[in-house]
């Protein structure tokens, strides 16, 4: 059960989220187009309109460890028939990020996993070597079969290269990895993002 | 009058001359009896505007059963005899010889001593919501469409039918708040009127058709009023109105259904509906030309169109402009007992008008002296009333303030160059006077004297 | 190159950012549209060393990379001499108009970005995604006279994928989109009507959570076929690959045998052009579209 009214500022996580991102949930009524528009909404275990209600009562938890923000697909949908305007789907990367900072996206954790696996192509070579993709992630979530079957076609196509492609600047491109932070903060002097 | 317009209004309470045209019905009022023959042996048709394109009138029509007088009219741009000049069916038929086919335009200038607004509310076009099929699904209709639907004298004689291919429609999906509570594709506000009146088109379908299933998405059931919770409830417990809380995202034809996508946030799932029907509560706007109507009576009205009342609470049925009501859904939606209380204030406060020769107004109204006044006439351009008249006094044109129409805002007195303009009780004088007294020294008296 | 003089006139260099996927899985799109670019005389340049947009995994991630990514893309680009990129991957188009459109409204960003990356972008890239550039800039108009084998009878479902809803995409209406069809038509083919031209085919989830990639796929396959079909248009690598790669695997577990080719629209107007089968990369469809199209006449 939830209690409020204690110490706790009940608009701070709504805060946090608008600091982050510049979207206002607290202008949600739940009317939940968005989760009827959402096309993963049955897989999902708290619906869109739902993450945003918890966000609106400074439930973090819940939210963070959560498997929808994991299993959005950044479609928009959400977000382009919305009636208040707010973008649905930059929440949900906003969320994305603070349960990862915070380690807690127990959600969906090899969704988690897939794209630190992407990303980690993408530092090593400039670009996402996918055969490599596939195998690194096969193994990190104990299917090392899974979609064998169509690596034939796919290699019979020439659709699939067996070797990674380096860019020239690859060293570059670490760099920029190296210098990147979670979140966009503004400058030095801690100005908030919009 | 009926068939006219307002096309120009001039003057202020008391004495408005309002210019009407009369637009020609190319029939005879005084000679038709209402027989309606020649409707009956009209050739021409078009789309039939009163049933909303669900079925057809002639050229020469009635626009609905009860208008009045009861007299029809000739649509020149349908009629024969206008586009082609090959047909005078109607005028060889008609045993009154009523038919005049040379009718004009007549302007009359009359003078009224007061104007009351009752324009009303159209519906708000959905064809905007390209996620409810833009306006190309034959099967997805506003509440007026079923309303008339409906109505045993309406176009389908009183059968509640699917558009598309005339079957009855059994499984009826009732969307609320298409077009309303909506900041981003329509009108912010609640139109106020579709709670209670989907709740009704869900018991009248249960009415007309036994085994239909009305199925209402919603996101609040707005049905405040006496015996209107009551009401709501009929439609759930006696109607069978499943009531779902959730905005539908999308509606699509599968087949010769339609698929309705929409939510239940109180289970928190998506739900879909296989419907016959989709009836859509559209949002209630302002009829189209309120906002030209509003500027040709210089009566302020809201940013979608409505005129404004001149106090929300204290004032609900004066506009700003003394001499000019408001009543009904052309200052927002509402229904009819509201609108009818409002029709009977803004009549009594006409009345009181129209009763008396002399009208009372505030005293704490801006004045004039002509002695002063340059003539410059910056005044009457700051006037938001309108309240201000260019006379000659004494061979000098000066402003003349009219003091029925004025509501001591002061504008004039900080726009005048010559402190000529000042609002009664208000002048500068007054105004310094008010400020130096706390600052200017003065004998302490004792407090006996001072009582 | 073609004759007639409506072609003659397109002098154009473009700057062009194929993709991560376009170099692979969706090699027969790269193919296509650089044959139909060089038949319309249009001097394609490739961004020199380009890098991955960084796709979803960046934005969900990390923020800064989501748009360090593309920032680089974008210098390289101007150091390539291009005003205007043309990515026929939606995914990566909408991160450098989004990252391009951020660094012009906010100079605090634009700073970083040059401290992160190097180099200053001078905010001078147009981004375009490939249906407004087939439609606008190449113009629809010139389609159609350009036109040698018309795909007469041939019946397309466009399939817009989430294109339309992306921030800042100009396509005419997001919910019934029309640039595609248009296009179709001109190309002599049966553009219809249906119900899933935009919904989302969930290929981001196609290899974490399978099981819903091929929930949605199964839902656009079936719509398609309802309105009979021949096969789906589409602009979207990844659409693309979870409706046809994965075709098989939809089959199997719903039971429903579809043969529905999924077609990139570049492939469709090569063929409209009088291109041959191979040069446009139809033998790299994983469902043959070889059948329907002879049927049709189209081949």
């Amino acid at each position: 059960m939830k209690v409020l009214g204690k110490q706790e500022n009940v608009h701070e996580f709504r805060d946090e989220i608008l600091a982050l991102c510049g979207e206002d949930t607290s202008n949600c009524v739940q009317c939940g187009k968005c989760t009827a528009s959402c096309p993963i909404a049955p897989e999902m275990d708290l619906q869109p309109s739902q993450v945003l209600r918890h966000v609106q009562i400074n439930s973090r938890k819940p939210v963070l460890q959560c498997s929808t923000i994991w299993l959005c697909a950044s479609c928009e949908t959400c977000s382009s028939r919305c009636p208040e305007g707010i973008e649905i789907a930059t929440v949900m990367d906003t969320l994305r990020k603070l349960a990862v900072e915070e380690g807690l996206a127990t959600g969906q954790e090899q969704i988690v996993a897939f794209n630190e696996i992407f990303l980690d192509s993408i530092k090593r070579h400039g670009r996402v070597f996918e055969l490599g993709l596939v195998m690194r992630f096969n193994m990190a979530s104990r299917q090392p079969l899974k979609d064998a079957h169509l690596g034939p076609v796919m290699l019979g196509k020439r659709k699939l290269s067996l070797l990674a492609h380096n860019i020239r600047e690859k060293a570059t491109v670490r760099e920029i990895f190296r210098k990147s932070r979670r979140f966009f903060l503004g400058d030095k002097t801690g100005e908030a993002a919009d | 009058m009926t068939y006219s317009e307002v096309v120009e209004v001039k003057g202020f309470v008391g004495n408005f001359d309002v210019t009407i045209r009369r637009k020609p019905r190319y029939i005879d009022e005084t000679k038709c009896t209402g027989c309606g023959e020649c409707i009956e042996k009209c050739l021409a048709f078009a789309p039939n505007e009163w049933e909303l394109g669900l079925g057809k009138r002639r050229a020469v029509y009635k626009p609905f059963a009860q208008g009045v007088p009861n007299v029809p009219v000739i649509d020149p741009e349908v009629c024969g005899h206008f586009t082609t000049g090959l047909c005078s069916v109607c005028s060889k038929i008609c045993q009154a010889d009523a038919i005049d086919y040379d009718q004009k335009d007549e302007f009359i200038t009359e003078k009224f001593g007061v104007i009351i607004m009752a324009t009303g509310f159209d519906q708000l076009d959905t064809s905007v919501y390209g996620e409810y099929g833009g306006g190309r699904f034959k099967d997805v209709i506003t509440g007026l469409h079923l309303e008339r639907m409906l109505e045993p004298s309406g176009p389908t004689g009183g059968h509640v039918i699917r558009p598309s291919n005339y079957k009855p429609a059994k499984r009826v999906v009732f969307i609320q708040c298409v077009g309303s509570r909506d900041e981003a594709k329509g009108m912010p506000y609640c139109s106020r009127i579709c709670c209670m009146y989907t709740a009704k088109h869900a018991i009248l379908l249960k009415d007309h058709v036994p085994d239909s299933q009305s199925y209402i998405f919603y996101i609040d059931i707005r049905t405040a009023g006496k015996n209107y919770e009551e009401f709501y409830k009929k439609a759930q417990r006696e109607a069978g109105a499943i009531y779902i809380r959730g905005r539908v995202s999308k509606i699509y034809e599968k087949g010769d259904q339609l698929i309705v996508r929409g939510a239940d946030t109180l289970i928190g799932e998506q739900i879909e509906v296989e419907a016959d029907l989709v009836v859509l509560a559209a949002a209630a706007v302002p009829r189209g030309g309120a906002k030209e109507l509003a500027k040709m009576l210089n009566i302020p009205c809201d940013d979608y169109g409505f005129f404004s009342e001149a106090h929300p609470k204290l004032q609900p049925v004066e506009s700003v402009t003394k001499g000019i009501y408001v009543a009904g859904s052309c200052q927002f939606p509402k229904d009819v007992p509201d609108s009818v209380a409002m029709a009977g204030a803004a009549t009594i406060k006409a009345c009181s008008i129209l009763s008396h020769d002399e009208l009372t107004i505030d005293p704490k109204v801006a004045y004039v002296d002509p002695e002063v006044c340059s003539g410059c006439l910056n005044c009457i351009a700051v006037c938001p009333f309108d309240a201000i008249v260019a006379e000659v006094v004494n061979g000098k044109q000066v402003a003349s303030i009219v003091q029925s129409l004025c509501h001591g805002c002061g504008n004039c007195a900080s726009a005048c160059r010559t402190k000529a303009a000042n609002v009664r009780g208000f002048s500068d004088d007054q105004i310094y006077a008010q400020i130096s007294a706390p600052f200017s020294p003065r004998e302490e008296k004792s407090v006996e004297g001072a009582r | 190159m073609f004759s007639g003089k409506a072609c003659e006139e397109l002098n154009m260099r473009v700057g062009y950012y194929p993709g991560c996927s376009l170099e692979s899985t969706a090699k027969e799109f790269d193919l296509s549209f650089r044959a139909i670019c060089k038949g319309y005389g249009i001097d394609l340049v490739d961004i020199p060393d380009w890098n991955c947009c960084g796709a979803s995994p960046a934005h969900q991630l990390n923020e800064e990379l989501a748009f360090a990514l593309p920032y680089r893309n974008l210098l390289k680009a101007e150091e390539g001499n291009v005003k205007t990129v043309v990515s026929p991957c939606p995914a990566c188009y909408s991160h450098l108009l989004n990252t391009h459109n951020k660094v012009v409204e906010r100079q605090v960003l634009g700073d970083r970005l040059t401290e992160m990356v190097g180099g200053s972008y001078q905010k001078s890239v147009v981004s375009k995604h490939l249906v407004d550039f087939l439609f606008r800039d190449i113009g629809v108009e010139r389609i159609h006279e350009s036109v040698k084998s018309p795909l007469q009878g041939l019946r397309v479902a466009c399939y817009y994928g989430c294109l339309t809803r992306l921030p800042g995409v100009d396509i005419d209406d997001a919910e019934n989109p029309t640039m595609m069809d248009a296009i179709s038509s001109a190309l002599g083919a049966e553009p219809l009507e249906w119900s899933h031209k935009t919904e989302c085919c969930g290929a981001s989830l196609s290899i974490t959570r399978t099981d819903i990639g091929l929930r949605l796929a199964n839902e656009i396959l079936e719509a398609a076929q309802g309105v009979k079909a021949d096969c789906i248009a589409v602009v979207c690598p990844l659409c693309q690959s979870n409706l046809d790669m994965r075709q098989a695997d939809v089959a199997k577990k719903y039971g429903r045998l579809y043969n529905l080719p999924l077609i990139y629209l570049t492939q469709l107007i090569g063929l409209a052009l009088g291109m041959g089968s191979e040069d446009l990369g139809l033998d790299k469809l994983v469902v043959d579209p070889l059948p329907v199209l002879r049927t049709k006449g189209v081949l």
